[in-house]
């Protein structure tokens, strides 16, 4: 491990030019938090819905990246990737229809009012 | 024959258990069995009872030697508790006495309770009663008589709350148990030390040990013990300052006055300080205590009785009165005398109070003496046997109570001059408001509306007995050697003291001439004399205040420590119990934060234990590597 | 014309071997991931930012297409056309369905964020993943290989039928169910 304080400019451009995979990591880390962030910030279901698919996006990302940049015999990340896209669209459907749903009975979408869990 | 009622002594206080046993899981309902049966154990035990006291005459067993049958009832530690019988003169004495007023009273209950449906009930509880004052009187050790004695207790309780639908009933049982448990609290506490300092509680035990005890550790300890288990018959005999059950007791039917509150059960305080006097007459503080307590309660009760008006209730201070010269006698050091009068005046007493209980009846159930008049015409039987218990109560010789309270003066005399002129006192206000009590209820002109009429049978033969008895149970004691037989100390001898004597036959005529005068002749009023007594009449007339006294401690005390207690119990108790439900409530609270039902709450929380979980996972990870270096 | 077309050649020709000599390729690759990266997180950052809630569903099909250009940077060109097509043509098309079907009101501010409180915590929750994990990313030693790009549809194939197969058949079922689920719960189950 190199102490930080020690890096000079030429490092940092080196590593800045040199993609990697930590690059994708720290790229798909980013993506992970603002969808967190959306998530706990958005008051509609449905915008929160939108949060999670960023999230599991950033999550194939990774996959997809380690896939690449480690040395692997076979294409096991992207396929667990494949698995996950799908996965995550089954997830979005039944939660658009959930949401529907929710709609319908309560007349609110607002994440605020629902909170019948409570307890 | 005397030697199977000896051996067999034990069955005297078992009959009447019996009988309280059949009575009350069989026949309460039916009047007549109940009676049919607690007579006829009571007249076995009274058999038995005879059979003892011949065995004790042609024995004969003496006071210093008694007949003891015991076994062990149970151990517990090192400490063994026994039961059994001890018989001496003392014993056959009081055994006589029970019995026989207790089958006299059982056989006038049945005239008396002839028409209350609670009849069965009654002769349940005088069973009971007399059965636990036999077991008390024949106690071997203080464990044994402190049983008993609460059980004479409960069976006083029971019985003054008799008529259980009236308030003052109800309140007079409660006052009459809870006062006396104040005395049985000390006498247990004494009877605890007893056990501790000596081993044991056995009479005879004791007997032995105590001089040997005495020259090596001294009286100090000892004191405390006799004043403790003293403060029993401070309560049980009714002496000052517990005194103030006993008139409340008469709350309960007049047969109950006769048998406990008059002959046996309050006697039992009396009995005790006897069946202990090798301990209390080795103590001369005590002595002392007991001597000047008897003699003021005495003397206080009198003064109280010559203004009441309740038939009763004239009698019930008479009993304290009476009570009070017997532990006199014991303080003044005459066991003689204190027994003798004892006898004596259970007959007497007991006859006074069924006389009372008959003229009561006959009145329909009015008891102010002011409000009878002139029944000695209508009824003749009682008349006489009330005289007869009238006499014998103020010392007129030849009737019993000359002789037993020329006892106890004489020995008063003895040792102190201002008890003896205490008890001299106390015998003049005794004969004048006996004598008060007889010419206002049964002298003078009858009243218009009066429906009096001589008693039923029942009622009448016990009265005729116990007059006979009242006649000649003193001259017979006197002449036959009591003093020779229950006696403690040197032999006194069976003499009377004439100038004493004289003193108080002259003390006693002039009462009666007064009484007569007042009451009778009407010379002088009896409105004018209260009325010049003023401060003083009005005393006694409230008893001096001692009830209201109580009730003033009482209130202050109890009240005050109650609100205290109530206090805190609201405020510390209550608080931390409230303290903890508000605090689990609190944290509660402060918990259901994290679960608002908020989706989004939840995933915050998620995540902050994910971040968590990987910062430690990497700090793992960087240890590892530190550790092992390189890539992997 | 020939000596202008070898002039040219040989200029280009020099002109590469002086690029890669200057590390140009790496320079570009990397300008192109940026440029792509960029894409991806400032359109995140618009999902999450925007008022307007439309806006927020097209800036997410934005994000997405950024991504599969991404897979194809990373030699994933199948999980690209994948991505494109399932995410940015399905789900995005799902979502602004959803969207459609359950707003009344106005469409101008209707993606409103909760209270500073909520936005403060979250951006701590946020910040500590991210710093977390980025430290993760940066500190760990890694092994890189060399990019060896094959045929990834023959060889997803390849491994989709062999060796996870039973995923492969359970995955199915899943998207079935899920779809009949979603039509359960959208119409009611006594219509459905």
């Amino acid at each position: 491990m190199m102490d930080p304080f020690s890096l000079t400019f030429m490092d940092v451009f080196r590593f800045a030019t040199h993609i990697g995979l930590a690059h994708f990591l720290l790229l798909a880390a980013v993506l992970f938090a603002i969808g967190l962030f959306g998530l706990l910030t958005r008051r509609g279901l449905i915008p929160a819905l939108m949060c999670v698919e960023l999230m599991l996006n950033a999550v194939n990302l990774n996959l997809v990246a380690f896939n690449r940049y480690l040395p692997m015999p076979d294409l096991s990340g992207q396929l667990m990737a494949l698995f996950s896209i799908a996965v995550g669209a089954a997830e979005v459907a039944v939660g658009v229809a959930l949401a529907f749903r929710v709609y319908r009975d309560r007349a609110t979408v607002n994440l605020d009012d629902l909170d019948h869990l409570k307890g | 024959m005397f030697d199977f009622a000896l051996t067999h002594a034990w069955l005297i206080p078992l009959l009447p258990a019996l009988a309280f046993l059949i009575i009350g899981l069989g026949t309460r309902r039916d009047k007549d069995a109940s009676a049919k049966i607690a007579i006829t154990f009571s007249g076995l035990s009274f058999l038995l009872a005879l059979g003892v006291l011949g065995a004790v005459i042609t024995r004969p067993i003496v006071m210093a030697d008694p007949f003891v049958m015991k076994t062990l009832w149970a151990k517990v530690g090192d400490i063994e508790l026994s039961m059994g019988v001890l018989v001496d003169p003392l014993t056959a004495m009081m055994l006589f006495v029970v019995t026989t007023v207790a089958l006299l009273v059982q056989i006038y209950s049945v005239g008396y309770m002839a028409h209350d449906p609670g009849a069965g009930r009654f002769f349940a509880f005088l069973s009971l009663f007399a059965a636990s004052m036999l077991g008390l009187v024949l106690s071997v050790n203080f464990m044994q008589m402190y049983a008993f004695w609460e059980l004479v207790g409960l069976c006083s309780y029971l019985l003054i709350g008799f008529y259980y639908y009236k308030d003052s009933a109800r309140e007079a049982a409660k006052k009459a148990f809870i006062t006396t448990r104040i005395g049985d609290f000390g006498m247990l506490l004494g009877i605890l030390l007893v056990q501790l300092t000596f081993g044991t509680m056995d009479f005879v035990e004791l007997k032995t040990l105590l001089p040997t005890y005495i020259w090596e550790t001294g009286g100090g300890i000892l004191t405390i013990i006799a004043l403790l288990l003293f403060i029993g018959p401070i309560g049980k005999s009714g002496q000052f300052p517990l005194h103030v059950w006993l008139p409340d007791a008469m709350e309960g039917p007049t047969p109950v006055s006769a048998l406990i509150h008059a002959a046996t059960m309050v006697v039992a305080g009396v009995y005790l300080v006897g069946r202990a006097y090798f301990l209390f007459s080795a103590l001369p503080v005590v002595l002392e205590v007991i001597a000047w307590v008897g003699g003021f309660t005495a003397f206080f009760a009198a003064t109280i009785a010559v203004t009441q008006r309740p038939f009763k209730r004239i009698l019930a201070y008479s009993t304290i009165s009476q009570l009070g010269y017997m532990m006199l006698a014991l303080g003044v050091g005459s066991l003689t005398a204190s027994m003798f009068h004892l006898m004596t005046h259970a007959f007497f007493k007991a006859l006074l109070f069924l006389c009372a209980g008959a003229v009561i009846e006959a009145m329909h159930e009015e008891a102010d003496i002011f409000k009878m008049g002139g029944l000695r015409e209508r009824m003749p039987v009682t008349f006489r046997c009330m005289a007869i218990g009238v006499l014998a109560i103020a010392g007129v010789p030849p009737l019993a109570g000359f002789f037993s309270k020329d006892a106890i003066l004489a020995a008063a005399a003895e040792v102190s001059l201002p008890l003896y002129l205490l008890a001299t006192a106390t015998a003049f206000l005794t004969a004048f408001y006996m004598a008060r009590l007889l010419f206002v209820a049964f002298f003078g002109e009858v009243k218009p509306d009066c429906p009096a009429q001589e008693t039923n049978a029942w009622m009448r033969w016990p009265l005729v007995i116990l007059a006979a008895l009242s006649v000649v149970s003193g001259a017979w004691g006197h002449f036959a050697g009591f003093g020779e037989w229950i006696f403690y100390g040197p032999v006194g001898e069976e003499h009377i003291d004439w100038l004493i004597a004289g003193t108080s036959v002259a003390l006693t005529a002039v009462a009666f001439y007064l009484a007569y005068e007042i009451y009778v002749m009407k010379r002088w009023s009896a409105y004018e004399i209260s009325r010049r007594l003023g401060v003083l009449y009005r005393l006694s007339y409230n008893k001096y205040y001692v009830d209201e006294f109580y009730t003033v401690i009482r209130n202050t005390f109890v009240d005050k420590l109650g609100a205290v207690l109530y206090w805190f119990d609201l405020h510390v108790v209550d608080g931390v119990v409230n303290g903890l439900a508000r605090f689990t409530g609190g944290l509660s609270g402060v918990l259901g934060l994290a679960e608002n039902g908020q989706v989004q709450r939840y995933v915050a929380v998620f995540y902050c234990g994910v971040i968590a979980l990987t910062a430690y996972s990497l700090l793992i990870a960087a240890m590892l590597l530190a550790v092992v270096g390189g890539a992997f | 014309m020939n000596d202008l077309l070898s002039l040219v050649h040989s200029l280009v020709n020099g002109g590469m071997d002086m690029a890669v000599e200057m590390g140009a390729p790496d320079l570009i690759l990397a300008g192109i991931f940026y440029a792509l990266a960029g894409v991806a997180v400032l359109s995140a950052v618009g999902v999450v930012l925007c008022r307007n809630v439309v806006h927020s569903a097209l800036l997410l099909t934005a994000s997405f297409i950024g991504t599969g250009c991404l897979y194809i940077y990373l030699d994933a060109d199948f999980m690209g056309a994948v991505q494109f097509l399932v995410y940015g043509g399905a789900v995005a098309i799902l979502i602004v369905m959803a969207l459609m079907l359950t707003r009344r009101d106005d469409m101008d501010h209707s993606n409103p964020s909760r209270g500073l409180f909520h936005q403060v915590g979250a951006a701590v929750v946020a910040g500590g993943f991210l710093l977390t994990m980025g430290l993760a990313a940066l500190l760990s030693p890694f092994r890189e290989a060399p990019a060896s790009p094959g045929d990834s549809a023959a060889g997803l194939a390849d491994l989709m039928l062999t060796k996870y197969v039973l995923p492969f058949e359970v995955a199915a079922i899943l998207l079935l169910i899920a779809m009949i689920g979603a039509i359960i719960l959208a119409k009611g189950a006594d219509e459905a």
